[in-house]
C-alpha cells in the first residue's frame, strides 16, 4: 500500500512540513528546529526505503488522480531517480540535524521562515527528480530555485545582492527551458518524457527539435553551474549564511545535472543528441572547461567557502563529463560521483559551519595549526574530506574518478583523461594549502611552549555528529563502493 | 513572400520581445530596469506558447452540439493556454521576490545600479 504510493509521498511530506513550520511557530518559535528535522527525517526514511525496494524491480510509474499519461501526470519511480531522491533527501536530513545551534547563532530571528523555505526547497527537488512530465518539471525548477534565492538572500550584507543576481540568471534559464519544452511540444505534441521520446527519431534533424535541445540544455545548464553559465555560484555561495550553503551545495546543482542526464540520455537518446549537432561532445568539452576553471580559482581564493564554491563548480563538471562520454563505465562513475561529490562537499560545508560558529570566520589565512587541537574531529573529518576531493584510495573519492577515467580510456579521449588527472593535481594544491596551515608547524615560528595545552575547542555533539556521519560515511561508500556500482549498473537508460 | 511576414506576425512579435528583454537583462545597469527586462522576456514565452494554440476559425474549447468534436480544426487546443496560466503564476512569483530582494538590497547599500553595488562590496 505504501510502497505504490510513495513517490507522491516523498515530496508530500516536505509540503505538509513546509505549512506546519508557520503554524506551529505562532504558538511556540523554537519548534521550527525540531519540526523541520522530523520533516526530512520521515522523508529520508521513505526514500531510502524505497531506493531498497526499487532494486532490480521495473520503474513505478505513478499517475496522478487516476488520469494516465499522455493525458495526465506521472512521477516515474526508477532506480535513477530513487537513488537521487534517497542521495538528497539523507544528505539535507544530517545538514538540518546539523543546524540546531548554527541557526541561533546565524539566523536569528529569520528561522521560522528558513526552514519553511528549506522544505519548500527540497520539495522541488524532489519533484524535479521524481516528475515524468516536461512542463511538470518547470513548475518544480521554479518552486526550487524561488525558495533557494530566498534562502541565498538570508545572510551576510552582500548577499540580497547575490542573490539577485541568481534570480535574474536563474529566471532566464527557467524561460529558455520553457521555451525548449514549448518547440517540442510544437512538435509532437506532448510533454510526457517517456511518450514524446520514441516520437523523437523521426524528427531529429527538424530545426526546431535541434533548437529545443540546445535551449533546455543551456536553460537547465545555468542552473547546474555549467561552465560559461556559473557565474552566479560563487557569490551565493560565500555570502549566503553557513546552513544554506551546506544545503544548497551538496544537492541544488546535482539535481539540475540529473535533469540534463534525463533529457540527454533519457529523453533524446544516446543516437539522437550527436544526430545532427555533437551535443554530447560540446557540453563534455564544457564541463573539462569547467573542471579547469573551478580547480584554478579556487586555488586562488583566500576564504574557505569561496573556495569550496569553486570547487562546486569543478565537481560538477565530472559529474556532466561523466556521462556525457555516453558509455556505462562513465555514467556510472557520473552517478558515483553524485553521491560522492554530495557527502564530501556537505561534510566540507558543515566544517565551515563549525568553524564559523566557533571562530566567527573562514578565512584561510588566519587557520594556523592550534586549530589541530582546537578542533580535533572537525579537522580530521576534513583531512577525510579533503583527501577524498583529491581521489586517494581507499577514500570515495578515487573510485568516482577511477570509473570517470576508465570511461574516457573507453572513448579513446585522452584530453579529458588529461583534464581529469591534471584537475586532481589541482585538488590536491588547494586542499593540501589548507592541511598545511593547520597540521603543519610553521618553521618561522619558535618552538611552542611544552607546558602550554592548546584547550578544545570543539563544537557541541548535535554539530559534530552529522560532521564526522559523512566523513566515516566516506571511508565507508570507499570499500563498500562494488556494491553501489552493482545497484548503478541497473539504472542504465536504453541503449547504453 | 508577404504572406510568411504576415502570417507569423505573432512570432516576429516573439522574436522582438526577446531580443528586447535580454538586451535589457544584459546591458541596463539598473537593477529595476533589468526586473522589467525580466519581465518582457517571460512575457515572449508566454506569448510564444499562447500563439501556438491558436488556430484560424476555430473556437473556444467548450462542447459545441452544433460543431461536431470529429474535426480538431474546429477547436481550440486548449493546453498551452491552460499550462501558461501557471507559467504567469510563476512569473509574478518571481517578481515579488524580485522586489522584496530590491527593497533588501536599497535598505542595505542606499542604491540600485550595479556598477555602485559591486564598487561598494569589494
Amino acid at each position: 500500500m505504501i510502497e505504490s504510493h510513495l513517490p507522491a509521498y516523498i515530496p508530500l511530506t516536505f509540503l505538509v512540513f513546509s505549512v506546519l513550520i508557520p503554524l506551529f511557530a505562532i504558538w511556540k518559535k523554537e519548534l521550527s528546529q525540531p519540526l523541520a528535522l522530523i520533516g526530512s527525517g520521515i522523508a529520508a526514511f521513505l526514500s531510502v526505503f524505497g531506493f531498497i525496494s526499487r532494486l532490480n524491480e521495473n520503474p513505478l510509474r505513478y499517475f496522478f488522480g487516476g488520469w494516465e499519461p499522455p493525458i495526465g501526470i506521472e512521477f516515474v519511480y526508477d532506480g535513477l531517480s530513487a537513488f537521487f531522491v534517497m542521495v538528497i533527501n539523507v544528505v539535507a536530513f544530517f545538514v538540518i540535524m546539523h543546524s540546531a545551534r548554527l541557526s541561533l547563532r546565524e539566523l536569528a530571528g529569520k528561522r521560522m521562515a528558513f526552514y519553511s523555505l528549506a522544505m519548500l526547497m527540497m520539495l522541488g527537488l524532489n519533484g524535479m527528480v521524481l516528475t515524468g512530465d516536461l512542463f511538470n518539471l518547470f513548475v518544480f525548477l521554479e518552486i526550487a530555485s524561488l525558495a533557494g534565492y530566498a534562502l541565498i538572500a538570508i545572510g551576510s550584507r552582500p548577499a540580497s545582492f547575490a542573490a539577485f543576481r541568481y534570480l535574474i540568471i536563474g529566471t532566464v534559464g527557467g524561460s529558455l527551458y520553457l521555451l525548449g519544452v514549448g518547440f517540442l511540444y510544437t512538435v509532437t505534441g506532448t510533454l510526457n518524457i517517456i511518450d514524446m521520446s520514441p516520437m523523437l527519431p523521426a524528427v531529429a534533424t527538424d530545426p526546431a527539435v535541434i533548437t529545443a535541445l540546445v535551449l533546455m540544455i543551456v536553460g537547465i545548464g545555468i542552473k547546474a553551474a555549467l561552465f560559461p553559465m556559473h557565474g552566479w555560484l560563487p557569490d551565493s555561495y560565500t555570502y549566503t549564511n553557513s546552513i544554506s550553503s551546506s544545503l544548497i551545495a551538496p544537492i541544488g546543482t546535482k539535481v539540475a545535472a540529473y535533469v540534463l542526464i534525463r533529457i540527454m540520455l533519457y529523453l533524446f537518446g544516446i543516437d539522437l543528441i550527436d544526430a545532427v549537432v555533437p551535443m554530447s561532445k560540446i557540453v563534455g568539452v564544457l564541463a573539462c572547461a569547467g573542471i579547469l576553471y573551478g580547480s584554478i580559482m579556487a586555488i586562488a581564493q583566500s576564504d574557505l567557502k569561496r573556495m569550496l564554491a569553486y570547487s562546486s563548480i569543478s565537481q560538477i563538471g565530472y559529474i556532466i563529463m561523466g556521462f556525457s562520454l555516453a558509455n556505462p563505465l562513465g555514467f556510472a562513475g557520473a552517478i558515483l560521483h553524485v553521491l560522492n561529490h554530495a557527502i564530501m562537499k556537505a561534510c566540507l560545508f558543515l566544517i565551515s559551519g563549525n568553524l564559523m560558529m566557533q571562530e566567527g570566520h573562514t578565512d584561510i589565512s588566519r587557520f594556523d595549526h592550534s586549530f589541530r587541537n582546537k578542533y580535533r574531529w572537525s579537522m580530521a573529518s576534513f583531512s577525510v574530506a579533503a583527501i577524498s576531493m583529491i581521489g586517494l584510495p581507499p577514500l570515495a573519492g578515487f573510485f568516482s574518478k577511477w570509473y570517470l577515467a576508465l570511461g574516457t580510456i573507453q572513448n579513446d579521449n585522452w584530453l579529458f583523461l588529461g583534464v581529469i588527472l591534471v584537475s586532481s593535481l589541482l585538488n590536491a594544491v588547494y586542499f593540501f594549502r589548507v592541511l598545511e596551515k593547520v597540521y603543519m608547524k610553521d618553521p618561522e615560528a619558535e618552538a611552542p611552549d611544552e607546558s602550554e595545552v592548546i584547550p578544545s575547542n570543539e563544537v557541541k555533539p548535535s554539530m559534530l555528529f552529522p560532521t564526522v556521519v559523512f566523513a566515516v560515511a566516506l571511508v565507508v561508500i570507499g570499500i563498500f563502493n562494488v556494491a553501489i556500482v552493482t545497484a548503478i549498473m541497473n539504472m542504465f537508460p536504453g541503449g547504453l | 513572400m508577404f504572406d510568411f511576414f504576415l502570417g507569423h506576425y505573432s512570432y516576429w512579435l516573439t522574436i522582438l520581445l526577446i531580443c528586447l528583454g535580454l538586451y535589457a537583462i544584459m546591458m541596463k545597469k539598473n537593477l529595476v530596469k533589468k526586473t522589467i527586462g525580466l519581465t518582457i522576456f517571460q512575457a515572449s514565452v508566454v506569448l510564444y506558447w499562447v500563439s501556438i494554440a491558436s488556430k484560424w476559425d476555430a473556437t473556444v474549447t467548450v462542447l459545441d452540439p452544433n460543431i461536431p468534436v470529429s474535426d480538431p480544426a474546429n477547436y481550440l487546443n486548449p493546453l498551452p493556454h491552460t499550462l501558461m496560466l501557471t507559467a504567469i503564476v510563476v512569473g509574478v512569483a518571481t517578481l515579488g521576490v524580485a522586489f522584496a530582494l530590491l527593497i533588501s538590497i536599497w535598505n542595505r547599500y542606499k542604491t540600485l545600479d550595479e556598477q555602485e553595488l559591486i564598487d561598494k562590496i569589494q
